[in-house]
C-alpha cells in the first residue's frame, strides 16, 4: 500500500488561565517600541516535521499522540495541529 | 553501614558532584549513576541533581525522562525507594510523572540566583522527616523555571494530604501556594526547587541543607535494612 508523506506544524502555546510571562514581557516593551496598539500577546512555540503514513487521519492520531506523550506537557500546554499532503508520494 | 545513594549523572547535569559532596557531608556514601544505564544499581535512594540535563531541549525533564535509568527509577520508587529531584531534577520527575504538576517559567521572567527562605510545612517526606514544621532554612535557589503550577484539584490534594513539605517564606518565583518542594502520597518521592546540597557550611553560606540531606540518608539507611 503506498504511503504519503505529509508535512506537520504543531504549534505549541500555554492553556488558557496559564500565566505567560514571555508574552507579559513582550507586550509590556512594546509600547515603548512605538506599537501601542498591541495585546494579548502569548508566545508559544512552533515545532515542524515531515511524517509518512497510509493516510492523513493515521497521521493525525500519531501526531496528536506524539504531541501528547512529548511535543506538550499537558499540564500547562495545548496544541493546534496542522497536517498537509505533500506533493511527493513515498 | 551507610546508606548507598545515587546521583544520577544526565550528560548536562551540573550539581552531581554538590550532591555527591552533600550526600557524604550529611553521613551518607554517594556514588554516580549514569543516565544511560538502566538500572539504578542496588542503591538505597536515588537524587536526580540540578543542571540541564539533554540541554533542557524543548522543555526542562522533556527528553531527560526517556533517558533508560528513568523506568529503573521509576519502578524503585514505586517499591517504595526514597527519590529526590533537586531543581532540575524536580522538573524531571514532574516530567517523568512521578509528581504531579509541571514548572513553568518564572513570574517577571527573571531568573534567580540567590538564597532564599524555605519553611518546612510537612515532615510526611523523605527530605523532611529529621526537620520540624515551622523550621526555617536559609537554602540557595539558582533557576528559571521553577514557577511550580498544577490545577486546582492537585493542589487541593497536596494540601490535604499535606504533600507540600517545602514553603517559601518570600515567595521569588510566583509558584502557587508558595510551594519550593513536593512529595508524592507515600512520601518517598520528592521534588525541590532549593538546593540543599549547596548549604552544607556555614563558609559557604550556609548549612541549613544538611538537615534535609541527614533526613534523606537516614531514610536510605531504613530502606536499606
Amino acid at each position: 500500500m503506498a504511503r504519503m508523506r505529509f508535512s506537520v506544524l504543531v504549534e505549541v502555546s500555554l492553556r488558557e488561565g496559564v500565566a505567560d510571562p514571555q508574552g507579559q514581557t513582550v507586550e509590556r516593551s512594546l509600547p515603548t517600541l512605538g506599537f501601542p496598539g498591541v495585546s494579548g500577546v502569548r508566545v508559544g512555540k512552533a515545532i515542524r516535521f515531515t511524517i509518512e503514513s497510509p493516510s492523513e487521519d493515521e497521521a493525525r492520531a500519531e501526531v496528536i499522540d506524539l504531541c501528547r506523550r512529548f511535543l506538550t506537557n499537558p499540564v500547562i500546554e495545548d496544541s493546534v495541529v496542522t497536517i498537509e499532503a505533500m506533493a511527493d508520494a513515498v | 553501614m551507610s546508606a548507598r545513594i545515587g546521583v544520577v549523572l544526565f550528560p548536562g547535569s551540573n550539581c552531581e558532584q554538590d550532591a555527591v559532596e552533600g550526600v557524604r557531608a550529611a553521613g551518607g556514601d554517594a556514588e554516580l549513576l549514569w543516565h544511560g544505564d538502566a538500572t539504578v544499581g542496588g542503591v538505597d535512594a536515588v537524587i536526580i541533581p540540578g543542571g540541564f540535563a539533554h540541554g533542557d531541549a524543548l522543555r526542562p525533564g522533556a527528553i531527560a525522562r526517556f533517558s533508560p535509568i528513568m523506568a529503573a527509577v521509576a519502578e524503585f520508587a514505586g517499591n517504595g525507594g526514597p527519590v529526590v529531584g533537586i531543581c532540575n531534577g524536580f522538573q524531571v520527575l514532574t516530567e517523568a510523572g512521578l509528581l504531579p504538576g509541571a514548572l513553568q517559567k518564572n513570574r517577571g521572567l527573571k531568573f534567580l540566583c540567590t538564597t532564599v527562605g524555605l519553611r518546612v510545612t510537612s515532615t510526611g517526606s523523605v527530605l523532611t522527616s529529621g526537620t520540624t514544621v515551622g523550621d526555617v532554612l536559609r537554602v540557595p535557589v539558582n533557576h528559571f523555571e521553577g514557577n511550580y503550577t498544577c490545577d486546582r484539584s492537585t493542589l487541593d490534594e497536596l494540601q490535604a494530604e499535606d504533600r507540600v513539605v517545602l514553603r517559601y517564606v518570600d515567595n521569588p518565583n510566583g509558584s502557587v501556594d508558595d510551594i519550593a518542594g513536593i512529595t508524592n502520597a507515600a512520601g518517598n518521592v520528592v521534588g525541590l526547587m532549593p538546593h540543599p546540597e549547596r548549604a552544607i557550611s556555614e563558609l559557604l553560606g550556609s548549612a541549613d541543607g544538611l538537615p534535609l540531606l541527614r533526613s534523606l540518608a537516614r531514610s536510605a539507611a531504613v530502606a536499606a535494612v
